[in-house]
């Protein structure tokens, strides 16, 4: 609100589209789940603490799966975590994004070649929205994914599908 | 009521059976995600009631086969894979990796880079602990020292960053040398840090190790006796904390450690028993300080010279074998190297310090609250990374 | 702390006499003294209790897969009294790797013979809770093994890159 305060001479009213409110609603408390894997995990950890506290674009780590709205997946999914991994990503409530921190789980890391424990890539089991590259990603890099996050949730639409619609109304 | 209920508790430390009530037994997941395991660790909980009657910790969630990637590499590409096993601590596990190795092979190091080493590995120590102590604090309720942990962890990052390019995974400490020299102005930056940090230091006494709130959640919890704790091999603050005057440095001295003036520290019980969860934390509280010593020294002593000139162009080990340990901060860190005079090490075998303090979950938290369990985890200090490897 | 630290070699020399029914080696190069699959548990329990050797700390029990149709196990043991370290190897043919726990003598053991059980595949007999420790419990095959080859699946996901 910082672009608009003190700039009406009363109060007033704002016309916006519901979809407008909603959105920038929802993007400004994307709540996060905290849960850490491996290395990046920490790096995650610092974006969280003082030096670039994440918390300013509204995040707020949940320890429960059924709270947040964005998991982080930072760190390395190996095979037997993978299964777990699933299971969190369903036991939340949509709409619910994933957003892949470091290398490893974007695509196996430096685990790629030799690593008969590491999945290689979250992506082969659950759907992600925004990848941040790095080994690890720095904190900057981890807000930066999480602007793109924001942006892909402003485009966020209410509206059915338009072409389903006409077929629906010609239905009718 | 309350004198029922230790009672019971009593019993179940102590594993003999007097009769008193017990209700059935309840298995209890904990993990492999929950805020307070740091990390991916599974424990099993029985309990009776709240009180826990059993541990079966399962290990395994991040198991990143460290030891066949160091089979298919050769002795240097290891290095970036030590950084990743233990993540807190990567410049100690790259110390100990790169000793060994040189040990392998009869190098003899500059003196200039066993010192800017040492700077290296305990500043990391340093940052490594601060990280603990701010997460054992969050794990017990207290958010506030975490933030000031982290700001000064960031300053020593800076550091490292100015130095070699990398926050937090450096491959820094190559085998017979650095990868790079350190920059002007480094000495600098290290006292400035140095003098800036030690007010911090009673600031996170005053806010969390002296505060009573903080005494009555970690005295008299998860004790640890010095016997037990040997024989389950338990290094490091662990250690130290129940007691054993051991520390790596000064008892099995690698690299110059002996030319340094600091003092070992150990846990004293002066909260509640000896070996208990807040001797463990004030250990690696206290050991912060020694390390502010050892940088000094180092810094007051750092000559000139050249930091590549030992850097062997082909690592190749004659055929053999090595066990060499470093003090990491969670402990005794092991690297076992067989060499068939290959390029690649035949196998790697780590001692993780976190996979062996680990071990000793079930038998202190007998008998203890489930909420008493996160205080004991957070005090042993694991990093799974290093305890699945 | 009356006598002084023991080389591995005046260890061995001692061991020797005491157990003179199994065959102990001594490899020089290492050094480390070579202990019979059957004897571990003895010559342990041996090393842990007697006041002349006190080797109450096992640093580290490694699982070796020695590549010729042997495995080994690696036992480092450091002594708290006299300070001084040891080195014990038992080898075991790869159809039949089967040798005693030292689990209950060093409680370190427990985990790290799971883990060798785990990795490289031999069993411990005696072992108070022998699973696999690292790797899921329905996994097949011991990775660090030399002739190891990665399953193309584990529970329907795709395992090489
Ligand atoms: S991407 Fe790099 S830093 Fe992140 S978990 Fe993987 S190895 Fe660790």
């Amino acid at each position: 609100m910082g672009l608009l305060s003190q700039q009406f001479d009363n109060s007033n009213i704002v016309i916006t589209s519901v979809e407008g409110v909603l959105n920038w609603a929802r993007l400004c408390s994307l709540w996060q789940m905290s849960f850490g894997l491996a290395c990046c995990a920490i790096e995650m950890m610092a974006a969280s603490a003082s030096h670039y506290d994440i918390m300013r674009f509204g995040v707020l780590p949940r320890p429960s799966p059924r709270q947040c709205d964005v998991m982080i997946v930072a760190g390395t999914v190996t095979l037997k975590m993978a299964t777990r991994v699933k299971r969190l990503y369903e036991q939340m409530a949509e709409p619910r994004y994933v957003v892949s921190m470091g290398s490893c789980s974007n695509c196996g890391g430096p685990y790629w070649e030799h690593g008969y424990h590491v999945l290689k890539g979250v992506d082969r089991v659950i759907p992600v929205d925004v990848y941040v590259p790095g080994c690890p990603p720095r904190p900057e890099a981890l807000l930066e994914g999480w602007m793109r996050l924001q942006e892909k949730v402003r485009d966020f639409t209410l509206v059915k599908d338009s072409s389903k619609q006409t077929t629906e109304k010609q239905v009718a | 009521m309350q004198e029922e209920l230790l009672e019971l508790r009593e019993d179940i430390a102590s594993g003999i059976d007097s009769g008193k009530l017990r209700t059935d037994e309840m298995v209890l997941n904990m993990g492999p995600q929950h805020p307070s395991t740091h990390g991916v660790l599974r424990l099993e909980l029985v309990l009776d009631g709240e009180v826990v009657v059993k541990i079966i910790p399962h290990l395994g969630y991040l198991h990143r086969c460290f030891e066949k990637h160091a089979e298919a590499m050769t002795y240097p590409q290891v290095i970036p894979y030590c950084d990743r096993m233990d993540y807190l601590a990567a410049m100690n596990n790259d110390h100990g990796y790169a000793l060994a190795v040189e040990r392998l092979m009869d190098i003899q190091v500059p003196e200039r880079v066993e010192y800017i080493r040492v700077i290296m590995a305990e500043l990391q120590r340093i940052a490594s602990h601060l990280v603990a102590i701010g997460t054992f604090g969050m794990d017990i309720g207290a958010f506030t020292p975490f933030l000031y942990c982290f700001r000064d962890r960031e300053f020593i990052l800076d550091i490292f960053e100015k130095t070699c390019g990398a926050r937090l995974l450096y491959n820094y400490i190559w085998i017979g040398g650095l990868s790079h020299d350190v920059y002007d102005g480094f000495e600098k930056d290290v006292m400035q840090f140095i003098k800036a940090f030690r007010p911090t230091i009673t600031e996170v006494n005053n806010l969390l190790n002296y505060n009573k709130v903080f005494i009555e959640r970690c005295a008299s919890i998860g004790v640890l006796p010095p016997d037990v704790g040997i024989s389950f091999g338990c290094s490091g603050p662990m250690l130290r904390g129940s007691g054993v005057d051991f520390d790596l440095r000064r008892d099995d001295p690698y690299s110059i450690y002996d030319r340094f003036e600091w003092d070992v520290i150990v846990g004293d019980g002066s909260a509640g028993t000896l070996g208990d969860c807040w001797d463990r934390h004030m250990v690696r509280v206290k050991e912060m300080e020694e390390s502010c010593k050892i940088i000094e020294q180092a810094i007051a002593g750092l000559p000139e010279g050249d930091i590549s000139e030992a850097i062997p162009k082909r690592v190749r080990p004659l055929a053999g074998e090595i066990y060499t340990r470093v003090e990491n901060p969670r402990g005794e860190l092991g690297y076992y190297i067989i060499s068939d005079g290959k390029g690649n090490p035949f196998r790697v075998k780590v001692r993780a310090p976190g996979f062996v303090n680990l071990s000793v979950i079930d038998a202190i938290s007998r008998g203890c609250l489930v909420a008493d369990l996160v205080a004991i985890l957070g005090s042993i200090d694991i990093v799974l990374g290093e305890v699945d490897r | 702390m009356a006598a002084e630290a023991l080389t591995p070699e005046a260890v061995f020399n001692q061991l020797n006499d005491t157990f003179s029914d199994y065959e102990l080696t001594y490899d020089e190069n290492v050094p480390c003294i070579i202990v019979p699959a059957n004897a571990i548990r003895d010559v342990a329990m041996q090393l842990r209790d007697a006041e002349e050797y006190a080797f109450d700390y096992l640093m580290s029990l490694s699982g070796v897969d020695n590549g010729d149709e042997t495995l080994g196990v690696v036992y480092h043991l450091y002594s708290f009294t006299y300070k001084n370290q040891l080195t014990l190897k038992v080898i075991v043919p790869k159809e039949d790797p089967k040798l005693k726990s030292v689990a209950r003598i060093w409680l370190t053991a427990d985990w790290h013979e799971r883990e060798a059980y785990d990795l490289v595949g031999m069993t411990f007999e005696g072992h108070p809770d022998h699973r696999r420790i690292l790797m899921p419990y329905d996994w097949e095959g011991h990775p660090l093994r030399k002739d190891y080859e990665v399953p193309e699946f584990y529970n329907g996901m795709k395992v090489p890159y």
